[in-house]
């Protein structure tokens, strides 16, 4: 924890040259047969904003005598696990811990993957609220590809430690809902930063987010449109449309280099961007009906749909959504709050899951996303109470492997196995119990938050000196 | 004559099985831990509902004869919970969908007069799911301006909005910690405001005749709404205003002292603060275990430690959802038991979580002698858990309201039932 307090009083610099096996530098993403190279424009894997992140420094620890979820196999009981260098080393029922580790005994306790939240809003819709800080729709065009969510984050939102407190490592942010384009999303690793680009997790693809039904007609309804679901559907086609010209354009001249390029167009990048593969599409829809014309439409245009979001509907075309290889970014219990969210089930998770469709606990929360265990916790009995009983084996899946998976992480992070970032939670007890709380967090091998020592816990900028905590 | 006694006593039964649906039985629920809240928990013991009532609590009570026997064994038995803040039956779909029953349009923000009640609707598909989980009881909170109305508490039961009804109003409610959904400009013209109104219920309540005649000043608010503020300045009807920071807490306590009023504090993100103060008068507070996101500069100091110290500190605590999402003003007034669970694992003890999400709930609402607690003559508001109520992995396996069971599909459970086996046909559901 020493590190925190390096980055927050001294700065990056200072920390950055701390030894690190896991320091990453900002490389160019995924490449692709496209690419043209960096200061071309409209190029693939252009990085304008890239990421600066730096794991904070670590030591060789083993948790010992422990309950292991691992989200790649059985649970192991009383088993061991050894984090070093940032990366999982060892797991299993035992592990040849070095001399100079740190031994921590979890008799009783359990080990899980750090969870994974692919649908937040912390930091575009920071605390303390009010407009001042409501950053997460630019509700000035239903069509807006061209912002990107991280431009809008404050990594001083106070709601990033209790996140982190809440076992989740970490977070796609995303814009809201507003728009039938809404705008890139961005990955962040829940760890304090003085800038967004110190948070954004390397190598991490963007996502687009979507949106269906009720939101962009009320939004735009009395605002030139659309105001109905039909005028959705055109909306979205009309950009599609401009989409796959733009692409052809540079694809072209990225080949021959034949005169000047094609006039850039931010929004049209990233939707190009998104027919190339390189972007993941994250669609906001409640409904089946309108899930089963988004999947239409993507086949129309020739892109992939990631995930459905909210999907409250997702048990009635589980089945499409399996065919697909579409996951379901699904609440436990949220329903009825608005119409497209009437027909919510409790065993919405199970059903999804029961029919071969990978299965994601979202949150759209800062409060439920601190506890998306307790949300899986549920799915698991409902799905129970209707004769599809849920391990936990597979619903830690549901809050680790999966969504990484959604966010094209899952070589990295999201499942204990030896090689991957060492992204860990040491809980007190079953992760599904409701008295169960996270103890410790480590973020690539990095202690990050200890329950037991609440004077090593990250604060905000925005925290100190306010009065409530500082009395007792 | 034999057989004239015989139709009598047939006539009466049925009016009976008519007037209190199949409530007209006896029921013994043995064996369990009983949780009666109001005394130490019984092992293997047994809970007899007879005619809607219970009407044994203990050891060694005989079970009736012909009574339908429940076993309990190794499960938990407590009263029905009472989710103390809700929407419940006047929000079918919070927004987007049909019109929300909650708020008054009022006058100048004062809705004094407005019994929100009036608008619930017993046949809302919401209700079912909040009792298959274990709410038996619940308060329905009018919302909005400065004094948004009066609240009722009422029973899970079909029938009409009188049926449900265990005692309306229970509470007047108002909201001091926003003065711009007030209406007004700043905390101190909202307690200036209050003060107002209140002083005009006293003027009014002591010139009615003159006030008839068109011989008193205007007053700041209407008739209707000083005369619903008169049990509140008598004393008689609580005043439930929902406050969040500590120094609204404060103005709230000297108003309540100033004016005789009985105060309750809903929300109360920084009650924690004064937790002693609030003890000490007795205020009850009405809180959640969900919350810890300084969601504005009112609550500054939300945190879930909340009910736990606050329960330490000895003040009535009903827990409420607090956390802002998932809709828990009306489909998820069911997640009471996962509020309750949080407040236990952020510092509540047990015992006291449960007893805020029964018998203190009926207390500070006045209803007491009715529900919350597992008593000889309360309803026969009772839960039989498969384990520990708090738990997910348990059920609320048998729920009675007023002596019957419900075990009736949900609308969810008929959509799961539709659609479990895919692709199925929609109209003709795969069997």
């Amino acid at each position: 924890m020493k590190a925190l307090f390096c980055l927050l009083l001294v700065g990056v610099a200072a920390c950055a040259s701390a030894p690190s096996q896991t320091t990453q530098s900002p490389t160019p993403r995924d490449t692709t047969k496209n690419e043209v190279g960096l200061g071309a424009t409209s190029v693939p894997n252009a990085d304008p904003f890239p990421s600066t992140y730096v794991p904070f420094p670590s030591r060789t620890t083993v948790i010992r005598n422990v309950n292991i979820l691992t989200a790649a196999g059985p649970l192991i009981r009383n088993g061991a696990i050894l984090m070093q260098n940032g990366k999982i080393a060892a797991v299993g029922a035992t592990v040849n811990a070095p001399a100079d580790a740190l031994v921590i005994d979890g008799a009783g306790k359990y080990v899980t993957p750090g969870i994974i939240d692919d649908h937040s809003h912390l930091g575009v819709y920071a605390a303390p609220g009010g407009n001042a800080l409501s950053d997460g729709n630019e509700a000035t065009n239903p069509t807006t590809p061209q912002v990107w969510a991280e431009h809008s984050v404050w990594p001083q939102d106070p709601q990033f430690p209790r996140n982190l407190a809440g076992g989740v490592t970490t977070l796609q942010v995303l814009p809201g809902s507003a728009n039938l384009i809404g705008g890139r999303s961005v990955v962040l690793k829940v760890v304090p930063g003085r800038t967004v680009q110190a948070m954004k997790f390397p190598g991490a693809k963007y996502g687009l987010k979507m949106a269906c039904g009720e939101n962009p007609k009320r939004v735009y309804g009395n605002r030139g449109g659309p105001s109905t679901r039909m005028g959705n559907v055109a909306g979205y086609r009309a950009a599609w449309i401009r989409a796959v010209d733009y692409r052809k354009k540079w694809d072209k001249w990225n080949a021959d280099h034949k005169g000047d390029p094609p006039t850039r167009d931010l929004g049209l990048e990233t939707l190009a961007e998104v027919l190339r593969g390189n972007i993941l599409v994250h669609n906001h829809c409640y409904r089946s009906d309108e899930m089963a014309q988004m999947i239409d439409i993507a086949h129309e245009f020739g892109y992939k749909i990631r995930s459905f979001h909210h999907g409250v509907e997702a048990y009635k075309i589980a089945d499409l959504l399996a065919k697909e290889g579409i996951s379901a970014s699904i609440w436990a219990d949220w329903g009825s709050f608005k119409m497209e969210a009437m027909d919510a089930v409790k065993a919405n998770m199970a059903l999804v899951d029961h029919a071969g469709a990978r299965v994601i606990v979202h949150s759209d929360d800062p409060s439920g996303s601190q506890r998306l265990n307790q949300e899986a916790a549920k799915a698991m009995e409902a799905g129970a109470e209707i004769g599809l009983p849920v391990s936990e084996e597979t619903a830690i899946k549901w809050l680790t492997i999966n969504p990484a998976w959604a966010l094209g992480l899952d070589d990295k992070i999201g499942s204990l196995e030896s090689g991957k970032n060492a992204d860990v939670v040491l809980w007190t007890g079953d992760p599904f119990s409701v008295y169960s709380k996270p103890e410790k967090v480590w973020i690539d091998g990095a202690l990050l938050y200890d329950r037991a020592d609440p004077t090593e816990q990250w604060r905000t900028d925005f925290e100190l000196g306010f009065v409530p905590f500082n009395r007792n | 004559m034999k057989s004239y006694r015989t139709t009598r006593v047939a006539l009466a039964v049925a009016f009976l099985v008519a007037s209190a649906g199949a409530s007209a039985q006896t029921v013994a629920i043995v064996g369990g831990k009983v949780y009666p809240v109001s005394g130490p928990p019984i092992e293997n013991g047994t809970v007899v509902i007879t005619n809607g009532r219970i009407t044994a609590v203990g050891t060694n009570v005989p079970v009736p004869a012909g009574a339908q026997r429940i076993d309990a064994t190794g499960k938990t038995v407590t009263p029905g919970f009472v989710n103390s803040s809700t929407q419940l039956g006047v929000q079918e779909i919070g927004f987007g969908g049909p019109p929300v029953d909650a708020s008054a349009r009022g006058k100048d923000n004062i809705a004094a007069a407005f019994t929100v009640w009036e608008g619930l609707n017993p046949n809302s598909v919401l209700l079912a799911p909040a009792r298959k989980e274990g709410i038996t009881s619940f308060v329905i909170i009018p919302t909005g301006g400065l004094i948004a109305g009066q609240a009722a508490l009422v029973d899970v039961v079909p029938g009409t909005t009188s049926d449900m009804i265990i005692r309306a109003p229970v509470a007047m409610v108002a909201e001091i910690g926003d003065a711009q959904q007030a209406g007004l400009g700043s905390r101190g013209e909202l307690i200036v405001k209050l003060r107002e109104v209140l002083d005009d219920a006293k003027y009014f309540q002591t010139h009615r005749d003159a006030f008839d005649r068109a011989q008193t000043r205007p007053f700041a608010a209407s008739r209707l709404d000083l005369q619903a503020l008169i049990p509140v300045i008598e004393g008689r009807l609580p005043l439930l205003l929902t406050v969040d920071r500590e120094s609204d807490i404060d103005a709230a306590m000297r108003l309540a002292r100033e004016y005789n009023v009985k105060l309750m504090v809903g929300g109360g993100a920084e009650a924690w603060m004064m937790a002693d103060r609030l003890a000490a008068a007795r205020i009850p507070v009405l809180t959640g275990a969900m919350n810890n996101i300084p969601a504005g500069f009112a609550a500054l100091g939300q945190r879930q430690e909340n009910p736990g110290l606050l329960s330490k500190a000895g003040v009535p605590v009903a827990l409420i959802g607090n956390a802002g999402g998932g809709d828990e003003e009306a489909f998820n007034v069911r997640n009471l038991k996962q509020e309750a669970g949080n407040a236990v694992s952020y510092g509540m003890a047990w015992e006291n979580a449960l007893r805020a999400v029964t018998l203190t709930p009926a207390e500070i609402f006045g209803v007491a002698d009715r529900v919350g607690s597992i008593q000889v003559g309360r309803e026969g508001n009772v839960v039989v858990w498969s384990g520990d109520p708090f738990e997910f992995t348990t059920r609320a396996e048998h729920v009675f309201v007023r002596g019957r069971e419900y075990n009736e599909k949900t609308r969810q459970d008929l959509l799961i039932e539709r659609y479990r086996n895919l692709p199925g046909t929609h109209n003709q559901p795969p069997n």
